[in-house]
């Protein structure tokens, strides 16, 4: 199953990304990944978090532009090969990713990806079909 | 039906329109002769005196006045009134060189309140209706003079001045307001207000408005219109010239009648100062023909227009003017390039952006820089980099095709550009040359 990642505008300025954790952190917003693209005079933040929709009407309010994209996500053995192993199980599903990031669970040995692809839907039933189930939001909260 | 405040001068015929122009200069000239010494030099140095002023057809062997004359005879030098035969003054925001002064008789500002009555009857307001007058009150004219207009056509006139754009809301809303005077920039900011707001055009009375003090696009008209619910209609004028109320548009929107019975106008060639056949785009010159206080004879507005003589479908004889692409004093040169804001605005438009940018223009190393800031919207927005800085590419090459010069493009965030409440700061130029 996909889970839902919050995309926001940030201008490429001083203090634009601490406006942002200023805002996150007044309304309790708990962040399970996140991971910054940037482009000459931009970026996009991009964030993980157990209550998505609080966190998107909190960022409305602050006056931030955000909008929610499906993402599919893995946990892979923190170990030589481990994101190798998976990547081949994509390469074969014929999946093509747009963008990826990483980040460790609470539990050792563990990491887990965030995969943006192409058509979401399509890549998912490719890699059912070969025994590949993205987690659930709750199964990375539970680290 | 089509309305209008003074039938009898508004579509009086040409001939009319011509005997009153020729009667009135003749006098003008020669008060101004006898009155204002600055003038009086004025003509002597071009060789002309009042008997060669017989009718309009004279016009064009008097001397031009510019605001560098303006500036010359600050703030005293034109007066064409006694000082104790004066009202009031307004002046400009001085934003591009000196202010600018201008004197009022009870009779100019008689005169001047009549145009605008004119052009708010022309916007279909009459006796019954709430016009909220938005523009600024104080020295800026905008105010003073939709305020008087008001009261001539007997509305309800709300004094509001510009500022505190949610009780201006709550204002046109609990007094059923169905007529909004304002700059086109902040009547934009008023409808993206209330569409933070949950507000639409349906749940607002205006009717109309009338909008004018700054150069603005058929795009942000379309725009304005559309989340208003509203028929947005132009108005012209100079604080020289009394203020708003030289020209204004009918229901046709299709060019703005130039008052004629006050103000003669010419279209001239800006480097030769050749007068040019209707039709032809030029520098509007303006000669008013009965201001007592702050005459004007052959005011170069550096506005660039071009005028029509053909009959209106509203019925009214008086000359139209199109909409001026700006003031030559907003028209930047970059790289040797002449770029209106304006330009940039419909650009914008048609892109499905905002009509909120700002124009940076500064010299690194003897080279012009161009950059053009743009508020990210929710509808452009998306969450990838590649689809964002095709949009940027897209909108800078639609610039570079506008404008013959290619702006860098930059997104800023939602809000980042500060809202006029008054005329819209749309250029910061740090050029220092």
């Amino acid at each position: 199953m996909s889970i839902r990642q919050i995309s926001v505008f940030l201008e490429n300025k001083p203090g634009k990304l601490y406006e942002l954790t200023g805002l996150l952190a007044r309304e309790g917003i708990d962040m399970r990944a996140l991971s910054i693209a940037e482009a000459t005079d931009f970026g996009i933040a991009r964030i993980i978090t157990g209550d998505a929709q609080k966190c998107a009407l909190a960022l409305r309010e602050g006056q931030f532009i955000a909008q929610f994209s499906d993402v599919l996500a893995f946990a892979v053995p923190d170990e030589p090969g481990g994101l190798h192993n998976l990547l081949s199980e994509f390469n074969a599903a014929r999946v093509n990713i747009e963008y990826m990031y990483a980040f460790l669970g609470g539990e050792p040995g563990r990491a887990y990806m965030i995969f943006r692809v192409t058509d979401t839907a399509r890549a998912e039933a490719a890699l059912t079909s070969r025994g590949l189930r993205s987690l659930t939001l709750e199964e990375i909260e539970r680290g | 039906m089509e309305n209008y405040y003074q039938p009898e001068i508004e579509c009086a015929s040409r001939e009319q329109i011509q005997r009153w122009q020729s009667e009135r200069l003749v006098k003008q000239v020669r008060r101004v002769y006898e009155n204002v010494p600055y003038y009086r030099q004025k003509m002597a140095e071009k060789g002309v005196t009042p008997d060669d002023i017989q009718s309009v057809a004279d016009l064009k062997k008097l001397p031009f006045l510019s605001k560098a004359d303006l500036r010359d005879a600050y703030p005293y030098g034109l007066l064409g009134k006694p000082l104790q035969d004066c009202v009031r003054i307004h002046s400009t925001s001085g934003t591009t060189g000196k202010r600018v002064v201008a004197f009022y008789t009870q009779h100019d500002i008689d005169l001047w309140e009549d145009c605008c009555a004119r052009a708010l009857t022309a916007a279909g307001a009459t006796d019954e209706d709430v016009v909220q007058v938005s523009y600024g009150y104080g020295l800026f004219t905008g105010g003073a003079g939709l305020d008087g207009g008001s009261h001539k056509v007997g509305c309800l006139t709300v004094p509001m001045s510009s500022g505190n754009t949610d009780r201006q809301i709550m204002f046109i809303r609990d007094l059923n307001a169905t007529v909004l005077c304002c700059t086109p920039s902040y009547a934009a900011y008023l409808g993206e207000r209330m569409r933070e707001l949950g507000l639409g055009p349906d749940d607002i009375p205006l009717k109309a408005g009338i909008f004018g003090a700054e150069a603005w696009s058929e795009e942000m008209r379309q725009d304005i219109q559309k989340t208003l619910g509203i028929k947005a209609y132009d108005i012209y004028g100079l604080t020289e010239l009394s203020g708003p109320g030289v020209s204004f548009e009918c229901s046709a929107q299709a060019g703005m009648h130039i008052n004629e019975d006050h103000f003669i106008p010419e279209i001239i060639d800006p480097d030769t100062g050749e007068v040019l056949p209707a039709g032809e785009q030029g520098e509007l010159v303006i000669t008013a023909v009965d201001k007592e206080a702050f005459p004007m004879i052959r005011y170069r507005t550096k506005d660039i227009c071009s005028l029509t003589y053909e009959p209106c479908a509203c019925g009214r004889t008086h000359v139209r003017m199109t909409k001026p692409r700006g003031r030559s004093d907003d028209m930047l040169i970059i790289r040797g390039v002449n770029v209106f804001p304006s330009q940039i605005e419909t650009v914008l438009l048609n892109h499905g952006y905002a009509a909120n940018y700002q124009i940076l223009v500064d010299r690194v190393n003897n080279t012009d820089t161009f950059e053009v800031l743009v508020e990210m919207t929710p509808e452009m927005f998306t969450d990838s980099v590649g689809e964002i800085q095709q949009l940027q590419k897209t909108l800078s090459l639609g610039l570079n095709s506008m404008l013959g010069i290619r702006p860098k493009v930059t997104l800023v965030a939602p809000k980042t550009i500060a809202r006029s409440e008054g005329k819209a700061v749309r250029v910061i130029d740090k050029r220092r040359i």
